[in-house]
This record gives structure tokens, sequence and C-alpha cells, in this order.
């Protein structure tokens, strides 16, 4: 509601400024890419609550019974069983157990862990940032390298440079992320041969440091999941990038602007660049979203104590409210990256959309 | 490219079906001289047969007895060696016999689940680009729907519900992959019904049936078999992350699951590589393999794309 005015505002103050006739194009266009803004709005909603319904029901067609995977095999009491059932709700019937959590989840209240006693939301939140710092730091990364790389090779097509980087990024593109962090760890942290361990086996600190130490400490367990990441992670942005801007090679644009005298160099950074940049855009932040839910199987080799590692854990018990929170905000990260890619791409490609 | 161009009808007046079969020769052929102008192609090619070979004779070569944990021929945890070229296991058995056995079930899961996907995307794009309308609204919305979760984890969490076996893995990749392929086929199913012959056909009274599976399908097949190869490589690995996460079926032998065992064997302690280098390595040359087949297929059919050869 508050866009809306700011937006309203602005389509007022930029009308004045104009001269009177011709501010009726830019304000339906506005009035267009609100529109457009607030369906892509709702149907990110409605994604969010589909996301929440399934998880719901999906995690309940697991045989067995939850409360005794709970008890673990113990000799537990009858009555302390259905103490148990109280206290997780699971004694209600199923569709009362389901309208309790969607009411409990639109307060932010996603249930109690099984294993851990505490609220699920909790532990979320406890995680999440050790997850960001993993996923924002290897996302900035092979953003850059998949970019930079990839105008290279694209500028340069069908050289060997080209061949050599394509190459190379569909290989690590291929390669399985657990198993190049199990490599990396053997090589790098453990050591082979000569080769002394360089860094940590894993986690995400060695305890007892503090102030500018601790920061230290961070980073150098940071290393090789991050590294780990980029490999395998940049090839796409690579590949993407590579073919956005092979399709503005032709353009006549391009032709006008070595006529001019340009330098190659500044045909590709000021003009061919920039162009291909809005398909590769909708891609990098796609994959911010998938990187986050991509994260399960480096934090789980690395022991990172990130939401990756938190559902493994979950997993393998299973906790179910645990598993179905971390679906959601897994799914929910995917869902808001993609609806924030709907929403800049009219901005950035003014043909697209308004 | 060459030769193929004169009409086959022109010499002898043959039957619809024989020259049916002699057109689809002739387009087979020259599909197959612009697929071997790319080189990475046939690599991905040669690197398949020689994987396809291994799973196949994998019987005959190293047989069912290798994967026995009871009557391994050495012991736990050896080094390579002149009986072991990579070592063994920590039941004591033969690595190189368990890498080519793991073959079999690697490529098998990836084929079945690249075919589901396959088949669901092809049924949804084609039926939501015929029948247009609300079915076609309300079958995107579901795609999208898909398209937006992240595969892996639907996929871990259908591997989590149902139980530990070749068909649950199968179904939870087949069952998470398939949107992309429905989107590409819905697009081109869009092109071709829009094309006069279509109407023709609809004016001769063909049904939605005899549309469909006569004039569509023939037509998005090139599409759908490009989509294949590249679902085919992201399913094996897959798999692999699925057998290494432990919900894979613990009774069959395969790549990733033998990583997983590798690591439970406390393997990346102790630098013990040669039980993890192997299984890796093969999971990433036979996904490259189906990804360069992919690539190729994919240029030889839409040349604009650009692939380096």
């Amino acid at each position: 509601m508050t866009a809306d005015a700011v937006s309203a505002s602005v389509v007022e103050s930029g009308g004045a400024a104009l001269a009177a006739p011709p501010d009726r194009g830019p304000r339906r266009n506005r009035a267009a890419y609100l529109r457009y803004g607030a369906g892509k709005l709702g149907g990110a909603v409605v994604s969010l609550l589909a996301v929440l319904v399934t998880s719901f029901f999906l995690f309940r067609l697991i045989p067995g019974d939850p409360v005794k995977t709970m008890t673990g095999g113990r000799q537990v009491s009858a009555a302390q069983l259905a103490s148990y059932r109280r206290e997780f709700g699971l004694d209600l019937p199923l569709w009362q157990q389901f309208t309790d959590y969607c009411g409990k989840a639109l307060t932010g209240d996603l249930g109690t862990s099984y294993q851990f006693r505490a609220p699920v939301i909790d532990k979320i939140t406890e995680a999440l940032p050790n997850t960001l710092l993993l996923t924002v730091t290897s996302f900035v990364l092979y953003t850059a390298l998949g970019i930079f790389l990839g105008t290279r090779a694209a500028w340069r097509n069908g050289g060997p440079g080209d061949r050599l980087n394509t190459g190379l990024a569909l290989a690590l593109y291929s390669i399985p992320s657990f198993w190049l962090g199990l490599l990396l760890i053997i090589v790098f942290s453990v050591g082979v041969g000569p080769v002394p361990g360089l860094f940590p086996t894993g986690g995400m600190e060695s305890g007892g440091e503090t102030g500018f130490a601790y920061v230290l400490d961070v980073a150098h367990h940071l290393v090789l999941p991050v590294v780990t990441l980029v490999a395998v992670e940049y090839g796409q942005t690579l590949l993407v990038t590579r073919s956005a801007l092979l399709d503005e090679m032709g353009g006549d644009y391009l032709t006008t602007a070595r006529a001019k005298g340009l330098r190659d160099d500044l045909v590709r950074r000021r003009h061919a660049v920039p162009n291909a940049m809005l398909p590769t855009m909708t891609l990098i932040f796609v994959n911010l979203g998938r990187t986050v839910a991509g994260v399960i199987l480096v934090e789980t080799v690395f022991s990172w104590p990130g939401l990756g590692g938190l559902f493994y854990q979950a997993l393998s018990v299973p906790d179910l409210p645990l598993v179905q929170g971390l679906f959601f905000v897994f799914a929910a990260a995917v869902i808001v990256m993609n609806t924030l890619a709907d929403l800049l791409y009219p901005l950035l490609d003014p043909r697209v959309g308004r | 490219m060459t030769a193929e161009t004169t009409p086959p009808a022109a010499r002898a007046p043959a039957g619809p079906r024989q020259l049916a079969r002699q057109r689809r020769r002739a387009s087979l052929v020259r599909f197959w001289n612009r697929y071997r102008s790319h080189r990475a192609g046939l690599l991905g090619l040669a690197l398949l047969a020689l994987f396809a070979l291994a799973a196949l004779t994998a019987p005959l070569t190293v047989g069912p007895d290798v994967a026995s944990v009871t009557e391994a021929p050495g012991r736990p945890m050896e080094s390579p060696s002149g009986d072991f070229p990579l070592g063994t296991d920590r039941f004591g058995r033969d690595l190189l016999g368990l890498l080519i056995w793991g073959t079999r079930v690697s490529l098998l899961i990836g084929l079945l689940a690249a075919l589901l996907s396959v088949v669901i995307g092809a049924l949804v794009g084609i039926t939501a680009g015929h029948f247009r309308g609300v079915y076609d609204t309300v079958m995107m919305r579901v795609t999208d729907w898909f398209l937006v979760m992240p595969t892996l984890v639907l996929a871990i969490a259908l591997a989590t519900v149902m139980s530990r076996s070749l068909g649950t893995i199968v179904l939870a990749i087949g069952v998470t992959s398939w949107p992309t392929t429905a989107r590409l086929v819905r697009a081109q199913t869009l092109a071709v019904e829009s094309r006069p012959y279509i109407e023709r056909a609809k004016a001769l009274g063909g049904g939605h049936r005899h549309v469909m599976s006569r004039h569509v399908l023939p037509n998005v097949m090139p599409l759908v078999l490009a989509q294949a190869t590249l679902i085919i490589s992201s399913s094996i690995l897959a798999e692999a992350t699925l057998a290494f996460l432990g919900l894979g079926d613990p009774t069959v032998v395969s790549w990733g699951g033998l990583l997983q065992e590798a690591r439970e064997a406390g393997a990346v302690s102790s630098g013990d590589w040669w039980y993890l280098v192997p299984p890796g390595i093969a999971i990433a040359v036979v996904a490259l393999a189906f990804t360069l087949c992919g690539r190729a297929v994919e240029s030889v059919l839409n040349p604009r794309l650009g692939v380096a050869r």
C-alpha cells in the first residue's frame, strides 16, 4: 500500500514537471508496471501458500509413528507416549493439525523440533546467518567469475580461450559438489604426501577467538566450502553470459560503435555487455535462490552449522517439524528470488513488460 | 547437407509407408552428418559407448558376487595393488569390480528417471499446447510451481517419504525434473499448431488424438530427445546425491552409494583417496558425456545456439 502511494506521488510529480499533453504515456506505463508487479506478487503469495500446504501433507505420508521415532526404540510407557502425542499435538485429527499448523505458520511459529525440543523458527534463525555468509560470499564470487569469463569466451568465440573455458565450465558443472568437497578436504585439510593440511576439515570456527582473530578464523574455515561452491556453480553463469553475448554480437549497433572508432575493449564493455546482461540478470537471481538450497551438500560435507547441515540432521531422524520448516524456507528462498527477478526485469529492460 | 535432398519418390512408385520410411532414413543420415561435425559430441558418444559396454558386460567381467560382503576377497581398506588395482573397501571387496558393477545402477537410474521426466513433460506440454484454455492455464500454473521448487530439496523430501528402493529414486528424480521439458514442448506445440497443415488435418476430420500423435508429436520429438539427453546427466548427478545423503537403496551398489560408504568408513580423514576418487570421476565423466551429446544434438537442431564445436 505504501509502495503504491509512493509511486503514485512519483507519477504526480513527474507529470507536473512535464509539459501538459505527453505525460499520459509514462503514467500509463507506470500503471501497467504496477499491475504487472501486483500480479507477480500475488502469484508469489499463492506459491508460498501452496508450498506451506505441500510441506504439511508431504511429510505426513511418512510411514511409521513419529512418536516412536522420537523415543528411538527405548522402553516407554503408554502414558508417556500419550503425553508426547499431546505435547506435539499429534493426538488431534489430521485436519485439525493442519489448521493449527497453518494458523501458527502465519504468525511465524513453525512448530517444535522433535530432536532439539526447541522451536523450529529459533533453530532456523540461528543457522540462517551462517548459511547466508557462505551463500552470499560464493554467490558474489561465482557470478563475477562467470560473467568475466563468459564475456571473454563469447568475444573470442571459437578461439582456444573460448573452448578451454567452455570445456572447463562444462566439466566442473558435471562434478558432484559433495565429491569435490571431499577431495578438497583430503588434499588441503588432511594433506597428501608433502602437502600439509592448510585448512580446517570442517565447522565454522575453532572456538576461543574473539574480535579480529575470530573474523580471520571464520574466513579460514570459509575458504574450502566457498571454493567448492564457486567451482561447481560458476559454469552455468559462464554459459548463459556467453550465449547472451553471442546473441548480441551480430547487432548493428556494435558495427556503429566500431565505425565510430571505439577500441574493441570499449565496444565490449560499454555497448555489448550491458545488453547481454539483461537475460543473465534473471538467471543470477534464480541462482541465488537455488544456491541457498544447493548448500545442503556442501554444508553437510564441511559440517558447516547452517540450514543445509540442519536439514541433513533433521532428515536422519526424521524430525518432521524441522524438515517441514526447512523445506518451506528453501522453497521460499527460490520463490522470493524468482519474484524479485520478475519485478526487476521490466525496469532493466524497457522493451519488456511496460 | 549432401545428396539426400533429392526426393526419394522420384524413381519408383513407392507406397506411403515406404515413402515415410525413406524420408525418415534420409533425415537420420542428414542428422548424423551434422552431428559428426561436433567433435565434443562425438567424444561424448564414444565415452557413453565405453560405459554402456562396461555396464552390459559387467555380469561377465565381474559378476554379482563382487558386491557380496561375506565372500570378500581381500582385507579391509587395502591400498591399490596388483590384485586390487583400486584397493579394497571397508569389507575387503574389490573396488574396481564395485565401480564397474555400479555403472549398471547409475546408468539405469539415469535413463529411467530421464524417461519418466520426459514422458511427463511431453504429455503435459503437448496436451496444454493442444487444448489451450482453462486446462492450459491450470497445467502451466502447476508447471510453474514445480519450476520454482528447489528440485533437489523436493527430490530429497520425496525420497525421505517413500521406502528405500530404486523405484523411489527414479520417481523422486523423474517427478521433480519435468517442468522445463513441459514448457519447451508447449511452446513448440503452439508453433506447430498454428501451421496450415494442422488446419487441413482437422478439416479432414482428424480428432485431438490424431493431431497430437500424428502431427505434433513427430515435430516435438527432436526437442524432447535433446532435452532427454541433458536430463539424463542431471539425473545421474541427482542419484549420486541422494545415495550420498543415505537415501538410496542400501542393498544395491551405485557410485553415490560407494562415496557414502567411503565417507562413513573414514576415508576422508585417513586420506584414502583411492576409495573416493574413482566413483566421483565416473559420475563426472558420464554426466559430462551426456551433456556433451545433448548440447551437440541441440545445436544440430537449432544452429542459432552457437555452441562451440
